[in-house]
């Protein structure tokens, strides 16, 4: 069948989304909108609230993301992915850019070919079990039952630390974190394990978050980051320098209550460069030279993102921690503006 | 000597007498009762068994629906209102309502759009459902898809209207070239519709205004019971001509085009599913051309349409089959050519004879949809495992909204399948 | 077809190749066959260009490297270090293990609810066809989910089982119902064949020695037949038929060393150990597929008994034959053969069904190749195909199967 044929038939029907292949950035242009993959559904980090608006610490790097691109934080269609679902969604072209916390590893980045662009979260895997059950110790869990996700790293993981350790475990292999809360709370498992902000995330969506507590052990390393599709560099340098961006404006003390004021006064250069006013830098991005300072004025900087959505203040309580800036002792280090 | 008769015997009956009721064991509800629940000892032990049972099952269920709540915010609220005593929550349904119908991306002022559609689609159902109705409603079903695609999907006007002008100007074609020979009025209506849609392809965006009268939803923010409906409607609808092309290439006489279809019918049925959705959400992009992407949504219905077309082709090739072979030959006699002869003779009667077999896979096949769920699409069960469990306020509440699932399905199905043994008992007679 | 003479010889004209009938067939099969070689080309090159552009490339090495995850329920051995096809081999076991049981619990359903459906009592009838149409009409993923909630939220917690003084005793001391799985004894052997395939040694005898009884009784009826035959007078072979059945059995179990491994309350802080354990998703699944299947064959089953003549039972019953020999000699031989086609694409679509598992983590096929391995790979094209083989071969055999039957009972009907 001849491709216009094809093709036009398509359009007719008003279904055919964009293309995938190269130039990811006039595809979002063109549609207006930035297709964005997100968890089902975890508080604090990407979930849809009870007007079905979606909120969270993955979200607000999406969101930027259009802020810089289309100059609208609200232009984004959340894909909600499970952990199976997320590779083809992002390689098959049906989401421009995922952000569902997914852990940096080789084999995704270099066999599965995707570009990660960052980290936004340096996590490890964690335990969390009932108090009731008395256990203080990962080690002590030989013989038991362990909720955990399929397709993810900590599936993994899991694997080896019980065979490291010698104890046996027996795998309940679940599809979303909603499915793993329900089996954990009805005693299914003893255990759920994965990343520990995802724990602290699902415990506090407990009815008695008390009642639970996570092991001390962190059995693993989970640099969790935003991804693209590999082969478009351009269309993979905006998500990686807009997320660089939110790093650097709470480095250089920008906020999204001082941005405009710090556009025109500021007397640091390194801020100027970042926020337009000196220098091409969204020029060679391929954007305009307000891009950064869109970001930050709509979700504000990566301190004030953390804190709204997953700090101490919140529910969910996480602590700072590796994710300070390199300055307060933390692994954050964004590369210069220049 | 009739008088010794009359003096020897003290009273004699002049008038008959009344018909009294029969005796209380012979007739009424004893009887009936006596007859059909305790006939025999084993038959009495049944009767108590089935009783204990259906108590049992009245006992756990009846007060605990009457005892439901219907308005509270949360599992929490509704235990509190409840108190200790057993009782549904079913106020779960009235705050997730529009979620479990429309899914929960669905823009919230459109719900009227689909709501339309589904009335829509009822009334022009009705024409193919019930023959007696007037043969001029099917007009309603034929606008009825581009209808129901602008008002769900929404945007620009145009694009359902150029997709029917291209129908219509197949349908011109085919009409007029139908009488030199059926190969050239098919080919060329399909051909001319080609034609119309491939120009419509590049019309249609330069006629799209900024702001549409519908504003448009894209495919994935779909969901909910909807989704089941739709996904059925559409596949069902589009499978039984595809069915019916694959049970006349099976039938064929031309060995390449019959093992064609055997292999893909067979292959098919051959594998569940859940397989086929697979191949929809993994596979199937890796076939289209590299610079663009198809829908989830129409790869779905793509593969599914496939599945339900090849058992519907079995079921229609049973219709074929069962056409006495007079028919083929009264046809061949009367020197009509293969299209005419199916298409006058021998498929209106074979179809007939395959509705019902065909309304119950479109029931399979109903209920199949619920399998989008594991691929991750919002559907109603979709919904209920997804969202709406994991939200904090419901999370630990099955029963009520596994029962509002089963619901829905039951009413459907059941009233399908009651329909298609109305059909048959009306097609039986219609028959002698 | 073709009303006029074909025309004799003569010259060629192209037209000739439509209108006439010699030709024409050929013509339309060579364009189908043009057209078909054109699409599956059109889509194969589609599939380079695509995997090109991502640069992936098709290959199943994949299949040879370690799996890296764990799976809970295994008949064979498997652990996190075993190759994805060893894990693969461990989902089609598991398929097949809950297809043949559903299979069974299904049919034994079926037809005791078809059987009832023709009862005379009003209030059994009326409970079964509520049976059948309830279960029926709404989908089999729902009923999986849905005892899979009964057995997850409604059965206790393993805790409640363990311990010096459990909060619940196991049922006879050897049962317990969590809901994780039901826990029940496991039979093994203390004297056999040792070892890891000793055990499987040891199976096979018990299982050779049980055909070789069949065999045995078969000999002893065919034996008693030709008595019947010879003298009309039918030898009792019950109890020797029983005894063949029993006592060879017996003692090989004996010589064995047949003991039960029962469920332990105290050797885990988690959960029970020993015996055997049959998870919550594998109950889901069979009891759903069970239930779901048997409303079907019920309805097959009611057909087919009421597919035989009323005449057939006011024949036997002048013949002088007993009600129930009426029906185990007249009337359930002549039904079997109306039954048994549909009842074996009913067993077809439990197999296929069985891939439902996947809702609730039962680790068949479709769960460990074409669900954690495809994911953990990221091989969905291999994976996805090889899946559609496997199932593509069960359903062939099964239907081969189902055409011998077929032509087995054709011949019978002369
Ligand atoms: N970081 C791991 C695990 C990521 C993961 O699946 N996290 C869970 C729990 S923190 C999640 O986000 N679930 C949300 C959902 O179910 O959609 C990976 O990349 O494989």
């Amino acid at each position: 069948m001849n491709k216009s044929v094809l093709f036009g038939a398509l359009t007719v029907a008003g279904l055919a989304a964009g293309a995938a292949a190269a130039a990811t950035l006039d595809d979002v242009k063109a549609r207006g909108t930035l297709n964005c993959g997100v968890t089902t559904g975890l508080v604090g980090f990407a979930a849809p609230d009870a007007n079905g608006e979606w909120k969270g610490f993955d979200v607000a790097v999406c969101r930027a993301v259009a802020a810089a691109v289309l100059g609208d934080a609200t232009a984004v269609e959340f894909v909600p992915t499970t952990g199976k679902t997320r590779f083809t969604a992002l390689a098959s072209g049906e989401i421009d850019m995922l952000a569902r916390n997914t852990t940096w590893t080789f084999s995704r980045d270099v066999d599965l070919k995707f570009d990660f662009v960052g980290v936004n979260y340096y996590d490890g895997q964690g335990f969390m079990v009932p108090k009731a059950l008395g256990v203080s110790s990962a080690k002590d869990l030989d013989g038991a039952t362990v909720c955990i996700q399929t397709g993810t790293t900590t599936e993994l993981n899991l694997a080896d630390f019980f065979r490291a350790n010698n104890i046996s475990y027996e795998p309940v292999p679940i599809e979303t974190n909603a499915e793993g809360t329900q089996q954990y709370l009805a005693g299914a498992c003893d255990t759920y394990t994965t990343d520990a902000s995802g724990l602290a995330a699902t415990r506090a969506t407990f009815e008695n978050p008390g009642d639970h507590m996570l092991l001390p052990e962190i059995v693993s390393k989970e640099p969790l980051g935003p991804l693209v599709r590999h082969g478009d560099s351009e269309w993979g340098d905006i998500v990686r320098w807009t997320l660089n961006a939110l790093i650097a404006a709470e480095e250089l003390g920008v906020t999204s209550t001082n941005v405009g004021e710090m556009a025109t006064s500021t007397n640091n250069p390194e801020v100027a460069r970042l926020l337009g006013t000196e220098g091409t830098l969204g020029e060679m991005i391929g954007l305009d030279a307000d891009w950064a300072k869109r970001a930050i004025e709509t979700q504000g900087n990566y301190g004030e993102i953390f804190a709204q959505n997953i700090g101490e203040e919140t529910p969910i309580g996480l602590a700072r921690g590796l994710n300070a800036q390199w300055t307060d002792g933390g692994l954050l280090y964004s590369p210069p503006f220049r | 000597m009739s008088d010794t008769h009359a003096h020897s015997v003290a009273f004699v009956r002049m008038e008959t007498i009344p018909q009294s009721a029969p005796p209380l064991a012979a007739a009424g509800p004893v009887r009936w009762g006596k007859d059909n629940l305790f006939a025999t000892p084993a038959n009495a032990l049944l009767t108590i068994a089935s009783l204990v049972v259906i108590y049992f099952i009245l006992a756990a269920t009846v007060p605990w629906i009457l005892n439901g709540v219907w308005n509270a915010g949360s599992l929490s609220e509704c235990r509190e209102i409840l108190q200790g005593t057993s009782g549904a929550c079913f106020a779960v349904l009235t705050e997730r309502w529009p979620q479990l119908l429309f899914g929960f991306q669905y823009p919230s002022e459109a719900y009227w759009r689909p709501t339309l559609a589904f009335v829509l689609m009822l009334v022009a159902l009705a024409p193919v459902l019930f023959f007696d109705l007037p043969r001029k409603l099917l007009i309603i079903t034929a606008l009825f898809p581009f209808v129901a695609y602008w008002l769900i999907w929404g945007g620009t006007i145009w694009a359902p209207i150029l997709a029917l002008v291209g129908f219509i100007v197949g349908y011109l074609v085919y009409a007029k070239f139908v009488n030199r020979s059926f190969a050239v009025g098919f080919f060329g209506g399909i051909a001319a519709a080609f034609v119309v849609w491939a120009l419509s392809g590049y019309i249609v965006p330069a006629l799209t205004p900024e702001e549409t009268l519908l504003s448009s939803v894209p495919s994935r923010d779909l969901g909910g019971y909807m989704l089941n409906m739709m996904l059925g409607v559409t596949c069902v609808s589009l499978s039984v001509p595809l069915g019916i092309v694959l049970a006349l290439g099976r039938q064929s006489s031309m060995p390449l085009i019959k093992w064609v279809c055997v292999i893909f019918i067979e292959f098919i049925r051959g594998v569940p599913l859940i397989t086929l959705l697979f191949v929809a959400s993994v596979m199937l992009a890796f076939l289209f051309p590299p610079d663009q992407t198809v829908d989830l949504f129409i790869r779905v219905v793509i593969m599914i349409t496939m599945f339900s077309s090849a058992y519907i082709a079995e079921v229609i090739r049973g219709g074929l089959a069962a056409l006495p072979k007079g028919q083929y030959e009264a046809a061949d006699s009367l020197g009509l050519d293969y299209a005419q002869a199916m298409r006058l003779i021998i498929l209106p009667q074979a179809l007939k004879i395959s509705i019902p077999g065909i309304v119950n896979i479109a029931v399979g096949l109903f209920k199949d949809t619920t399998l989008v769920s594991v691929i991750s699409m919002f559907d109603i069960l979709g919904m209920i495992r997804g969202p709406i469990l994991a939200s904090t306020d419901w999370n630990g509440l099955y029963w009520e909204l596994f029962l509002f699932a089963c619901v829905v399905f039951f009413v459907v199905c059941y009233s399908i399948s009651q329909y298609s043994q109305w059909l048959e008992r009306r097609l039986a007679t219609d028959h002698r | 077809m073709s009303t006029t003479t074909d025309p004799q010889g003569g010259t060629f004209r192209l037209s000739m190749l439509l209108n006439d009938s010699r030709y024409r067939s050929l013509t339309l099969q060579a364009i189908a066959a043009i057209m078909l070689a054109a699409s599956i080309a059109y889509m194969i090159s589609n599939l380079l260009a695509n995997l090109a552009a991502q640069d992936l490339n098709i290959s199943f090495e994949f299949l040879g490297s370690p799996a890296g995850y764990d799976i809970n329920q295994t008949l064979i051995d498997y652990s996190s270090q075993s190759s994805n096809l060893r894990a693969a081999f461990v989902g089609i076991i598991n398929t097949l293990l809950v297809a043949v049981l559903a299979c069974i619990t299904a049919t034994i359903l079926g037809v005791f609810a078809g059987v009832l459906r023709l009862s005379n009592n009003w209030l059994v009838r009326k409970l079964m066809s509520f049976y059948v149409e309830i279960f029926r009409n709404i989908p089999v993923l729902i009923w999986i989910i849905i005892i899979f909630t009964i057995v997850t939220a409604v059965l206790p917690g393993a805790r409640a089982y363990l311990g010096e003084d459990p909060e619940r005793n196991m049922l006879a001391g050897m049962f317990a119902f969590t809901n994780r799985g039901v826990y029940v004894p496991a039979p093994f052997f203390t004297t056999g064949f040792g070892g890891e395939e000793g055990s499987g040694l040891n199976w096979l005898l018990v299982i050779g020695v049980l055909i070789a009884s069949f065999f045995a009784t078969r000999f002893v009826t065919a034996g008693a037949d030709k008595k019947q035959a010879e003298t009309g007078i039918r030898p009792n072979t019950l109890y020797l038929n029983l005894a063949i059945w029993i006592v060879p059995v017996a003692i090989v179990l004996f010589i064995l060393g047949l003991s039960w491994d029962l469920p332990d309350p105290l050797a885990n802080r988690f959960n029970l150990r020993g015996g055997l354990q049959i998870g919550a998703p594998l109950i889901a699944l069979w009891l759903a597929l069970s239930v779901y299947t048997g409303a079907f064959i019920a309805e097959n089953v009611r057909a087919g008994i009421q597919a035989v003549s009323r005449g057939q039972t006011e024949a036997a019953s002048a013949l002088g034959l007993r009600p129930n020999r009426t029906m185990s000699l007249v009337i359930l031989p002549q039904a079997l053969r109306v039954i048994i086609p549909p009842l074996i694409s009913q067993y077809l679509n439990i197999t296929k069904n069985s891939s439902l598992a996947i809702a609730v983590g039962y680790a068949d096929i479709t769960a460990t190749l074409g669900g954690i391995t495809l994911n953990q790979t990221g091989r969905a094209i291999e994976c996805v195909l090889l899946l559609m083989l496997f199932y593509l071969t069960i359903s062939l055999l099964i239907s081969a199967f189902m055409n011998v039957y077929n032509n087995s009972m054709k011949l019978k009907e002369r």
